[in-house]
C-alpha cells in the first residue's frame, strides 16, 4: 500500500493532475471565506459590466481631498472624454480642410488637439459639409474648450426646503485617495447578463459541476461495479441477463437518453443532484463492461479457488478476494466517470437541460446564459472564457490523473 | 585446436531498476565455445542465464545496460557498439537469438516468407526477392521442413511447426552463435524432440557453427549439448563436458542440481535426491564472499567473506569456483554416498 | 529473508505402498465435461473412470490440454460433471447446496501450480492459516491456542511463524509459498489432496524439498494425494498408481513400475521415449 502511493505519487503525469485539481479545490474553498454572499445575487443592473475595480462616484464626494498638480491630467481626461468616434470626425474635418493628418496618431491626445486648435475655424465651410454637420463640430468644439479649461464643478443637494444647497466645489486638481472612499468593488471577471459577479459565480459553479461530477461518477461506478463484479463472477445466466441490459444500454446512444430523461423529469424538478443522478445512470455500461472482463481473468485465479475451497460465500469472496485487485482500476474508471460527468452536464446545460437556473449556477449554466445573451457576440468574453477554461482545468486534471495512475498499474504502458 | 568461434572476457550487465537501483545479473562472466560446439547453461530462475543470453548478443535496451568486458564473435569483437550498427550487421549474421516465446512473436499478418526477405534485407538492402524466396524453400527442404509453410501465416502452423519455423527463419544467414533461451520448453515432448533433432542437424550440416542452449531441464541439456556450465547468482560456479557435469558435479551448487534429476528410468526410483535450502542471493546487494556461502553445506567460515576466483582442473576446460580444492569435495561426496 | 535453518539434506521420494486393500476414497464412472454447446461444443474430459484408495498417491499425467486439470476442478467441486458420476467414500458424491459443499471441501483440498497466484497478495499470512482454524471448528479457540497450532503447521515445513506474522506473501519465495500451501493443507487435515503441478515453477533445488514435505504431510494424515503433472518422471519417482491422460482419455493406468517401465499403450511409449534421459540414449530417430 505504502509502496504503491510512493509509485503513485513518482508519476509526474498524476502530480502534475493532482496539484492541479487540488489547487481548484482550495480556490472552491478559500474564494467564498473571502467573500462571501450569495452568487446568484444581482449587484449590477445593467448587463455584462467589464472586469476592473468599481469606484462610488457619490462617495468620492464627500471624501477628503488632496490637491494634486499633475501635468498631463488636463490630457488624459479629454482623452477620456473623447471618444474613438469623435476622434474620427476631428481627423475627417482637417482633411476635409486638406490639412496633411497622415503622420498624425489619433490615439496621441496630445498632438490631435494641438493640430485642431490651431486649424478650426468655425467659419469655415468645408467641401460637401452639411449644416448639422457644422453645428456638431461645432458642440464638439465647444466641449473640448470647457474640458480643457480649469474650472470648477458645483455639486448641489436639494435639503428639506427644496433649496439646493452646495455640498461640494470640486477642483479638477483635486483627488480622493481610493483606500478613504468608503463603497469601491472590485470585480474581477466583471459581471454576468444578470449582473452577477462572474468570479464569485464561477467558483460556486464549479463546485456544484464538480458535486455533480462527483455524484454522477459514484452512481455510475457503483452500479458498473456491482453489475461486473456479478455479471463476470457468476457467468451464466446471469451473465447473460446483465449483459444483456448492458448491451441495450450501450446500443441507445447515452446522451440521447440524456436528453430524454432530463427533458421528460421537467424543469421544475431538475436540481443539482437530480441532473447528476440522471448522467449516472446513463454512464454506468463501459464500468460494467470492463469490471466484467477483469473479474473474468480473475475468477480462475487459484486464490478465487483456494477461497472457495475454504468454504467462502460469494460476497466474501468478491469483496476480499476479486475486488482488491481491481481497485485500482476502479479507482482510475470513478476518475474517468468524474471527468465525463462534468462534461455531460456543461453538454445538457449548454442545451438548457441542465439544473434549475434560478437555485444554482453550473459550468455549463454560465455558458448557456452566455450564449442566450451573445456574450460571444458583444464581446464580453469574461462571460464565458473562464468557464471553458475552468472546465478544460478540471477535465484535464482529472485525466492527467488518471493517464498518470495508468502508468502505475499497468506497467506496461510506461515509457 | 579448432577455432574459436565466441570468445567472452569478464562480461559485465546490470539492470538498472526504475527506483534507480544496480542489480548485476551477469557478473565477469568468460566463456569460449569453438566451432561446432555447443554449451548449455543451468541454473535455477533468476540465475542470470536468460540475461547472459540478452547480453551476449550485444544489442542493449533499458533497463538492461552494458558496464564492461569483450564480446568476440569469430574474431569480432562487438561489445560496445552502436546498438544500430549490431542490428544491421551482427544479429542474424553472426548472432543469432531465440527466445523462449519466439513462437508466439510472429506478425500474424504476414506470411512466413515475409519474415525471411526481413531478415534477409536487413542486411543487405538490394537482395532480390526472387532469390531470397529459392535459397530459402532449400534451406527448409535440408531442414526437411514442409516448403508450403513458407506461404502459410503463422496462426496455420502447430505450435512445435511454428517453433521449427521460427528457428530457420532466425538462422537463414547462418550465424556464426545461435543462443537459444528455452527454445522448446513451451512444446510437448514429442514437439521437443523434433525441435531439437533439428537444431542438431543444423550444427551437423553448419548452418549454425556454434551453439549455446539455456534451460532449466537438466535432462534436456545433458542430450543437447557437449559442455554445460552452471550459474549462480549472476557468476559461473563450474564448468565441464555435459557427461562430468551430471555424473561428477564438484562445486556443491552443481551437485545439488545434478542430484535433483528426476527421468522415467529403470532403477533410478530409489536414488536420494539433494535438497538445498534457502534462495539465491539478492543481487542487489551481493554478498561479498562467496554467493552461494550461505546455502552451502560445506561451507567454512572463511567462505562468507572470500569470494574465489574460477580455477581449472583436471581434464582440459574443467573449472569451478569453491575454497575447497577438488580431492577434498570428491572424498566428502564419496563419504556421503557410503551413508 | 531468511527462515530456513535446515540444512541440505538427502532425500528418498520412494515411498511406494500397497494400497490395494484400502476402501475406495475417490471413484468415478463415465465422467465428462463438455465446454460450449453445437457446433462449438468440446469435450475436455471424456468419459473417464477412476478408482482412489485411501492413502493412495495417484498421479494422473498428461501434457498441456489433455485435460487433467479440468478433471481436477471436477474432482475438487468447483466444476460441474457434465455427465458421469463421482462417488466419495463408495457413495455418490452430493454437493447441491451450499452446505453440502462446504462439508465436501472438508475432506478434499488443494494445491496448485502457482504459488504467487494462490495466495491473496492483500491478505496477511496469518489470516491464511487462521482461515484454516476456522474452518475446520476451531474458530471459537483462545488465541494463545491458534498460535500454537499455527507454530506447529509453519515447523511442520521448516519455518518460523514467528518470522512471518504480520507479513505478505509477496514477501516470501516461491518455494516458502509453497511451503505455506503444505502447512495449510497440514491445519485442514483433509481425507484427499489434490495437488495440481505444485512443483512445476519451483526450482530443481527447492523440489525436492516440497516434495519431501508432501510425502512427510501423507504419512501423518494418511491422505489420498491425487498429484496431477506433467513430468512423467516426477509421477515415476513418487507415486503408487499412475494414470496417463490423452485428450481427455485415461489411456492406460496401473502401478507406477507397471505403467513406466513396461507401457501398453502406445501414446504411454511414445511420451515416455521422448522424454529425455540421461542413462539410456535419447532416441532422436523415432521423431520426424
Amino acid at each position: 500500500m505504502k509502496n504503491t502511493l510512493r509509485q503513485i505519487f513518482h508519476s509526474s503525469k498524476f502530480v502534475a493532475g493532482f496539484i492541479i485539481f487540488v489547487g481548484i479545490l482550495l480556490l472552491l474553498i478559500i474564494y467564498p471565506l473571502i467573500n462571501p454572499g450569495n452568487p446568484l445575487e444581482m449587484i449590477g443592473v445593467g448587463t455584462f459590466a467589464e472586469p476592473g475595480t468599481y469606484v462610488s462616484v457619490y462617495d468620492t464626494v464627500t471624501t477628503e481631498t488632496e490637491t494634486l498638480k499633475l501635468p498631463d491630467a488636463a490630457v488624459k481626461r479629454l482623452g477620456n472624454v473623447l471618444k474613438e468616434a469623435d476622434r474620427q470626425k476631428m481627423a475627417d474635418w482637417l482633411s476635409a480642410m486638406e490639412i496633411d493628418v497622415s503622420g498624425l496618431d489619433l490615439s496621441d491626445t496630445d498632438a490631435l488637439l494641438a493640430v485642431w486648435k490651431e486649424n478650426y475655424d468655425e467659419t469655415a465651410r468645408p467641401a460637401g459639409m452639411t449644416k448639422a454637420e457644422r453645428n456638431y463640430y461645432k458642440r464638439l468644439n465647444a466641449s473640448l474648450g470647457s474640458l480643457g479649461s480649469a474650472g470648477k464643478m458645483t455639486v448641489t443637494e436639494k435639503d428639506s426646503s427644496g433649496e439646493e444647497q452646495v455640498v461640494a466645489t470640486i477642483g479638477t486638481e483635486d483627488y480622493v485617495n481610493v483606500k478613504d472612499v468608503p463603497n469601491t468593488k472590485n470585480l474581477v471577471l466583471g459581471t454576468d447578463n444578470f449582473g452577477r459577479d462572474v468570479l464569485k459565480e464561477l467558483v460556486s459553479a464549479a463546485g456544484t459541476s464538480i458535486f455533480i461530477g462527483l455524484i454522477a461518477g459514484a452512481v455510475a461506478t457503483v452500479i458498473g461495479l456491482l453489475l461486473g463484479l456479478l455479471s463476470g463472477y457468476l457467468g451464466g445466466l446471469v451473465d447473460d441477463i446483465i449483459m444483456f441490459i448492458t448491451n441495450i444500454f450501450t446500443v441507445i446512444p447515452g446522451f440521447v437518453l440524456l436528453i430524454l430523461i432530463s427533458y421528460s423529469i421537467g424543469q421544475d424538478k431538475r436540481g443539482a443532484p437530480v441532473v447528476a443522478l440522471v448522467i449516472g445512470l446513463t454512464s454506468w455500461t463501459w464500468t460494467a463492461r470492463s469490471v466484467r472482463s477483469q473479474v473474468i481473468s480473475l475468477r480462475n485465479r487459484d486464490h478465487v479457488n483456494l477461497s472457495r475451497l475454504s468454504g467462502h460465500g460469494l460476497f466474501r469472496i468478491l469483496a476480499t478476494d476479486i475486488l482488491p485487485y481491481i481497485a485500482s482500476y476502479v479507482v482510475m474508471a470513478f476518475i474517468l466517470q468524474v471527468s465525463s460527468g462534468i462534461l455531460a452536464e456543461a453538454q445538457l446545460s449548454l442545451l438548457g437541460l441542465g439544473p434549475k437556473t434560478t437555485e444554482v449556477p453550473t459550468l455549463g449554466l454560465m455558458m448557456n446564459w452566455a450564449m442566450l445573451y451573445s456574450a460571444h457576440l458583444n464581446g464580453s468574453w469574461w462571460a464565458y472564457f473562464p468557464v471553458i477554461l475552468m472546465i478544460t482545468l478540471i477535465s484535464f486534471s482529472l485525466n492527467l490523473m488518471n493517464t498518470g495512475l495508468d502508468q502505475v498499474f499497468n506497467p506496461t504502458l510506461r515509457d | 585446436m579448432a577455432k574459436v568461434m565466441l570468445e567472452v572476457k569478464e562480461l559485465t550487465t546490470k539492470y538498472i531498476t526504475r527506483f534507480h537501483e544496480d542489480v548485476y545479473a551477469v557478473d565477469h562472466v568468460s566463456l569460449t565455445i569453438e566451432e561446432g560446439k555447443s554449451l548449455g547453461i543451468a541454473g535455477e530462475s533468476g540465475c542470470g542465464k536468460s540475461t547472459l543470453a540478452l547480453s551476449l548478443m550485444g544489442y542493449y535496451f533499458p533497463p538492461l545496460h552494458y558496464m564492461s568486458g569483450e564480446i568476440i564473435v569469430d574474431g569480432k569483437n562487438i561489445s560496445g557498439m552502436d546498438p544500430d550498427t549490431v542490428r544491421k550487421n551482427v544479429l542474424g549474421s553472426d548472432v543469432a537469438y531465440i527466445p523462449q516465446a519466439a513462437m508466439n512473436a510472429l506478425n500474424p499478418t504476414r506470411r512466413i516468407s515475409d519474415f525471411i526477405v526481413d531478415v534477409i534485407r536487413a542486411h543487405d538492402p538490394k537482395a532480390d526477392k526472387k532469390q531470397i524466396k529459392e535459397m530459402a524453400v532449400k534451406r527448409f527442404e535440408e531442414l526437411h521442413l514442409p516448403k508450403e509453410a513458407l506461404d502459410r501465416y503463422a496462426v496455420e502452423l502447430s505450435g512445435g511447426m511454428k517453433q521449427r519455423v521460427v528457428i530457420a527463419i532466425s538462422t537463414i544467414l547462418s550465424p556464426k552463435v545461435l543462443i537459444a533461451d528455452e527454445p522448446s520448453s513451451a512444446l510437448d515432448v514429442t514437439s521437443q524432440k523434433v525441435v531439437i533433432k533439428m537444431l542438431r542437424e543444423m550444427m551437423d550440416r553448419g548452418f549454425i557453427k556454434s551453439m549455446i542452449f539455456i534451460t532449466h531441464e537438466l535432462p534436456l541439456l545433458y542430450n543437447v549439448t557437449d559442455d554445460i556450465m552452471v550459474m549462480y547468482a549472476g557468476q559461473i560456479v563450474e564448468r565441464g563436458s555435459a557427461k562430468e557435469m551430471v555424473f561428477d558435479p564438484v562445486h556443491p551448487y552443481s551437485r545439488g542440481l545434478m542430484r535433483s534429476i528426476l527421468v522415467p528410468e529403470d532403477g533410478t526410483r530409489s536414488n536420494k535426491l539433494i535438497a538445498i535450502p534457502g534462495t539465491p542471493p539478492n543481487l542487489k546487494h551481493p554478498p561479498e564472499g562467496c554467493r552461494f556461502a550461505e546455502r552451502c553445506k560445506y561451507a567454512m567460515p572463511s567462505c562468507k567473506y572470500n569470494s574465489y576466483p574460477i580455477m581449472e582442473f583436471g581434464e582440459e576446460g574443467r573449472t569451478y569456483r569453491c575454497g575447497h580444492s577438488v580431492e577434498h569435495l570428491r572424498e566428502v561426496y564419496a563419504n556421503e554416498d557410503r551413508q | 529473508m531468511k527462515t530456513d535453518n535446515d540444512n541440505t539434506s538427502t532425500v528418498s521420494l520412494d515411498r511406494r505402498r500397497d494400497v490395494s486393500q484400502n476402501p475406495l476414497c475417490l471413484s468415478g464412472k463415465g465422467v465428462t465435461r463438455i465446454f460450449g454447446s453445437g457446433s462449438k461444443q468440446n469435450v475436455a474430459v471424456d468419459h473417464v473412470d477412476f478408482e482412489f484408495r485411501e492413502g493412495e498417491l495417484v498421479s494422473i499425467v498428461g501434457e498441456s490440454g489433455s485435460g487433467k486439470t479440468t478433471l481436477s476442478k471436477m474432482l475438487l467441486g468447483l466444476l460441474p460433471v457434465s455427465e458421469g458420476e463421482i462417488f466419495f467414500r463408495g457413495a455418490p458424491r452430493d454437493i447441491s447446496t451450499r452446505k453440502k459443499k462446504k462439508e465436501y471441501w472438508k475432506n478434499i483440498q488443494a494445491i496448485f501450480q502457482d504459488p504467487f497466484s494462490s495466495f491473496n497478495v492483500f491478505n496477511k499470512i496469518d489470516t491464511v492459516l487462521l482461515d484454516c482454524i476456522n474452518m475446520t471448528g476451531g474458530k471459537s479457540l483462545p488465541m494463545e491456542k491458534k498460535t500454537e497450532m499455527m507454530t506447529e503447521a509453519c515447523s511442520f515445513v521448516n519455518l518460523k511463524f514467528a518470522e512471518l506474522t504480520n507479513k505478505y506473501p509477496f514477501e516470501l519465495s516461491g518455494g516458502q509459498m509453497q511451503r505455506l500451501m503444505i502447512a495449510r493443507i497440514f491445519l485442514l487435515k483433509p481425507k484427499i489432496l489434490l495437488a495440481d503441478e505444485p512443483t512445476s515453477m519451483i526450482d530443481a533445488c527447492s523440489r525436492a524439498t516440497i516434495l519431501d514435505m508432501l510425502l512427510n504431510l501423507r504419512d501423518e494424515i494418511g491422505m489420498t494425494v491425487i498429484f496431477i503433472t506433467h513430468d512423467i518422471g516426477l509421477a515415476y519417482y513418487i507415486s503408487d498408481t499412475v494414470y496417463i491422460m490423452e485428450h481427455g482419455k485415461f489411456v492406460e493406468h496401473g502401478s507406477a513400475d507397471e505403467v513406466i517401465l513396461t507401457p501398453k499403450a502406445p501414446y504411454t511409449r511414445r511420451l515416455i521415449s521422448d522424454v529425455p534421459k540421461i542413462h539410456e540414449a535419447w532416441d532422436l530417430s523415432t521423431v520426424e
